[in-house]
């Protein structure tokens, strides 16, 4: 494989769901979208937008869990349903997601060690239990925390902010090149956000992951990605670095976006709302 | 100065669980005057909602009512009981609880929804009074008064988080409490509904109690900030000189870890975490993670005090308003 294959290649994806009524056009929930990671340079790669935009539909894409209706999506020069079965297994090792929602992920009748556990056992990642401990270990350490404090605890136990650090400990373990993230910090306390995302931005600079991170929090897409998208009802509307979309937003859409977030400044008001008009 | 709407003295609030004894409210004390609006900040856990819910009393075991009182227009609330407690619910002091808009009754539509709350405390308003009070609520938090005929699946997260705003002002009530109303929307949204929000407060003289932990949208939405923290007000000061002097160290690093759309700095958490109300330190319970910590700190507990003239903070290193505000 040449190194000029990249990473993840979305090359004008679609993705259109049927209405229930058959006479209705189909909802197009992801419009032409296109999107390189490179293998060499990992980058975080923010893709920000209200709900309905389509953020959502496009994680479910690069994890594999929903085909373009329309267009490509490579991995690694693959199209997945192209992909023999030990390529199809090292995606779904090299891919990984965090979730918004680190409540619901946990099972509540298992100990946290459970989620840990299992990801080693089902792509055989070590050799023995001693093997299996060290590495759960060395992975919540990475994330900062300390195993006696959280191991054979249920997550009732633990805050919000440690378990969602045990969900990137469990992707770390599994060594992914590419980490879907889908709203990881929004419901974390404020102050546990900032722990949070510098751990994911030390994932790209430490360990070469490439990460997407999905979110409408456009002051965090700012302080860690390199690269924004603005997607509005499916389509990009802007996208560049991140300094050059959301310091000089061109588009409308993406002027109505960085103008809504609340600055922490009561005399620095929310400027005039001015939206696109309603399709 | 005029004689505050809301007066809350020592107000504590303690949970039993296992023979241990938990305080998410211990000792809390504020003003609030009519029309102003209090904003209650704190992580998850710190007891912001334990604190909305007792003033409705509507508290559940394990929790309960230790000590305190909160006195509106001269009415003990937490004394009220039965049909008094009934009658005040709604009409006096209303809440937008957390997620409210996920709790609207599927099968009701929404003016019939309102229809009832009337009902519930106004006999004998004729249905021609009810529909034109409905229809006038509806248009004031910008939703058309055709939205009574529809069912919540109808609308989207917003016009929902409207309807419970609309809800909670129909009887025009004097307090309004409002638990993160804005929790599940996107900015866009967020902003709109909070744009409303404060517009309906005002425009029926409501003083507001919003709660929530996104500083940002705090400083966009209220006059007043109390920062709770293991069941303590820490600071409780008025917003520009809240957010241009932060006193207490907690209210410091909550300013400074924000994360800020307009410039790329160093991304800086509170270090720790909020400690177990059943199992607190011993001194001031912030004391494990404040960088200021001194020998004092470990061993007293700050009490609240009154710092200049219209903020109060609990921190020993914090004794007089500084000098160049």
């Amino acid at each position: 494989m040449s190194e000029a294959t990249p990473l993840l290649d979305l090359d004008r994806v679609s993705v259109s769901y049927k209405s229930r009524n058959f006479k209705a056009p189909p909802f197009l929930a992801l419009d032409g979208f296109t999107l390189r990671i490179a293998q060499d340079r990992p980058k975080i790669v923010a893709i920000v937008g209200e709900s309905g935009s389509g953020k959502t539909t496009l994680a479910r894409v690069v994890l594999g869990m929903l085909a373009p209706t329309q267009g490509q999506m490579r991995y690694a020069g693959q199209a997945l349903d192209a992909m023999a079965r030990p390529d199809r297994a090292a995606f779904r090792r090299e891919v990984q997601a965090i979730f918004q929602d680190p409540f619901s992920i946990f099972n509540p009748f298992y100990p946290v060690d459970h989620l840990l556990e299992m990801p080693l056992r089902i792509f055989r990642l070590a050799k023995s239990r001693a093997e299996e401990q060290a590495m759960i270990a060395s992975a919540l350490q990475r994330v900062g925390l300390t195993p006696g404090q959280v191991l054979g605890r249920h997550p009732h136990q633990l805050s919000g902010g440690q378990r969602q650090r045990i969900v990137v400990a469990r992707c770390l373990m599994l060594r992914p090149r590419l980490i879907v993230a889908d709203e990881p910090v929004s419901m974390i306390d404020a102050s546990l956000r900032a722990n949070v995302l510098a751990q994911i931005q030390a994932l790209r600079d430490e360990l070469g992951i490439s990460i997407i991170y999905i979110t409408h929090d456009i002051a965090t897409a700012r302080q860690v990605s390199d690269e924004v998208f603005v997607l509005h009802r499916g389509k990009t509307v802007e996208s560049g670095t991140a300094e050059a979309v959301i310091a000089r937003p061109q588009h409308e859409y993406t002027r109505l976006l960085v103008g809504s977030v609340p600055r922490p400044d009561p005399d620095h008001g929310w400027s005039d709302l001015t939206e696109p008009a309603q399709g | 100065m005029t004689t505050p709407l809301l007066q809350v003295r020592d107000l504590t609030v303690s949970y039993l669980i296992n023979g241990t004894r938990g305080r998410a409210a211990d000792g809390v004390s504020f003003d609030l005057h009519a029309g102003e609006r209090l904003g209650i900040v704190g992580e998850s856990g710190s007891g912001k909602s334990t604190l909305a819910l007792a003033l409705m009393q509507l508290h559940k075991p394990p929790s309960h009512i230790e000590a305190g009182s909160a006195l509106l227009d001269g009415t003990d609330l937490l004394t009220l009981r039965g049909e008094a407690l009934r009658r005040f619910r709604w009409s006096q002091v209303s809440m937008i609880p957390q997620g409210a808009m996920n709790s609207l009754n599927p099968v009701m539509r929404i003016g019939v929804a309102m229809a009832d709350a009337i009902h519930a405390h106004e006999k004998g308003w004729k249905p021609d009074r009810i529909r034109a009070r409905i229809a006038e609520t509806l248009d004031s938090v910008g939703l058309d008064p055709g939205v009574a005929k529809l069912y919540p699946h109808e609308l989207s997260g917003g016009m929902k988080q409207r309807v419970c705003i609309a809800l909670a002002i129909i009887l025009k009530p004097k307090l309004i409490i409002a638990d993160e109303p804005t929790s599940a929307l996107d900015v866009v949204v967020q902003r709109r509904v909070i744009e409303t929000l404060k517009a309906v407060q005002k425009q029926i003289g409501a003083a507001l109690i919003m709660i929530g932990h996104d500083m940002g949208l705090m400083a966009q939405s209220v006059d007043r900030l109390a920062v709770m923290y293991a069941g303590r007000l820490v600071e409780n000061a008025p917003i520009r000189r809240f957010f241009r002097t932060p006193l207490h160290p907690y209210s410091q690093l909550l300013i400074s870890s924000l994360p800020s759309p307009d410039e790329v700095r160093e991304m800086k958490g509170i270090p720790g975490a909020q400690p177990s109300l059943f199992d607190l330190p011993k001194g001031c319970a912030f004391h494990p993670r404040c960088p200021a910590a001194m020998p004092q700190c470990r061993l007293e507990r700050p009490e609240s005090r009154l710092i200049g003239t219209e903020r109060t903070v609990a921190c020993h290193l914090v004794t007089k308003e500084p000098a160049h505000v």
